[in-house]
């Protein structure tokens, strides 16, 4: 099998198993969630730009939520054959891109997007064994589905891996 | 489909159209002023885009790109954003701050305050044609700027729109200089709720 490279758009998430990589590019306050099964393999990515379905007046994209995506993926991952008590969590992004003096709420959704998403994996009971998240920077995020290895890269700010 | 901005009829998306092109003129015509350059300037694209696919309007999310972000205060509030290739930024300041073309190949905090202050002077002459023209109170806040990915400079005003619907309306013009080869867009995104306070103010409600 070629390494193939599955991408994932802002507000949406991607499921994939033992070969290649699961890419997101360019989050700036969007966090990006990885699962990852070692055993089987199976990994997925959400790229959420919003913490809870319930605060927002549009619910139609799931994806878009860290509270509904993750349920989401998981269930996805589970009927691929990934077990829950295996799966353990990487995060990355959840940027505050702008300053402003008066720094409103949305100013801070990035923040907001972490909280949400250690909150729902908690809920979930799976662990969080790696995160890279917050600063003024945008970071593309990419899930090697081979070895769950999480790299991080950026602009000014190099590159890394969890 | 929850998203207002879809049911837009053409007479309406003509007429914000119109309103691109009233503010990006003023806007250009600032900024020709401000580099002592000659400027064209597109035709202003309105449209209507899943959120997640605004960044590919400025070539995809890993685009490196300097953004102008100002928020839009008044009975029609927005996101206004001004985005350039990192290159064109940087030749923008060199123009700005008098220095020859390719002096400049990072942003000291000077150059940083001057490309906020060539977005805040275009911001403020699109803004003026705007209230002009809707007879709407338009101000701006002080401007903030980040040079980084494209899809992370846009995700805080995507975020924004993300609350209420899944489509964002964008009035974009794209811009270039006639010698230099700078180019950049403007972007006007208006709140879910602007859009009928703005229709309403030049005449095009349903």
């Amino acid at each position: 099998m070629s390494s193939e490279l599955i991408k994932v758009g802002m507000a949406d998430y991607k499921v994939g198993r033992t070969h290649g990589s699961i890419i997101s590019y360019g989050l700036g306050s969007c966090v990006g969630i990885a699962l990852y099964d070692e055993t089987v393999r199976i990994g997925g990515l959400a790229h959420i730009m919003l913490p809870y379905s319930t605060q927002a007046r549009s619910t139609e994209n799931p994806a878009k939520f860290a509270d509904t995506a993750v349920p989401l993926m998981l269930e996805e991952m589970l009927r691929l054959g990934a077990s829950k008590n295996r799966i353990r969590a990487k995060i990355a992004g959840g940027a505050q891109m702008f300053t402003f003096t008066n720094a409103t709420d949305i100013m801070r959704v990035g923040e907001r997007n972490t909280e949400a998403a250690k909150t729902i994996l908690k809920k979930l009971a799976i662990a969080i064994v790696a995160e890279d998240t917050g600063g003024n920077y945008g970071r593309t995020v990419e899930l090697k589905l081979e070895n769950g290895i999480f790299r991080i890269k950026t602009i000014d700010r190099g590159e890394k891996e969890l | 489909m929850s998203d207002e901005v879809r049911k837009l009829s053409n007479l309406q998306l003509d007429a914000l159209r119109e309103i691109g092109n009233v503010g990006a003129g003023n806007a250009a015509t600032a900024l020709s002023q401000v580099i002592n350059r000659k400027i064209d300037m597109s035709v202003p694209q309105v449209s209507i885009l899943p959120l997640g696919e605004v960044p590919e309007v400025v070539g995809g999310p890993d685009v490196m790109v300097a953004g102008v972000y100002l928020r839009v205060y008044g009975p029609a509030p927005g996101s206004i954003l001004f985005l350039l290739p990192k290159s064109s930024a940087f030749a923008l300041v060199d123009m700005a701050m008098g220095r020859s073309a390719g002096n400049t190949t990072s942003l000291n905090p000077i150059d940083e305050s001057a490309l906020m202050e060539i977005g805040n002077i275009l911001a403020g002459a699109y803004l003026n044609a705007l209230a002009h023209f809707t007879h709407l109170t338009m101000l701006q806040s002080i401007p903030a700027l980040a040079v980084d990915m494209a899809g992370a400079i846009l995700s805080t005003i995507l975020a924004q729109l993300g609350q209420l619907g899944d489509y964002a309306l964008v009035i974009e013009t794209a811009f270039t200089t006639e010698t230099d080869g700078v180019s950049g867009h403007f972007f006007l995104i208006p709140d879910p709720g602007s859009l009928q306070t703005i229709l309403t103010a030049i005449g095009v409600r349903e």
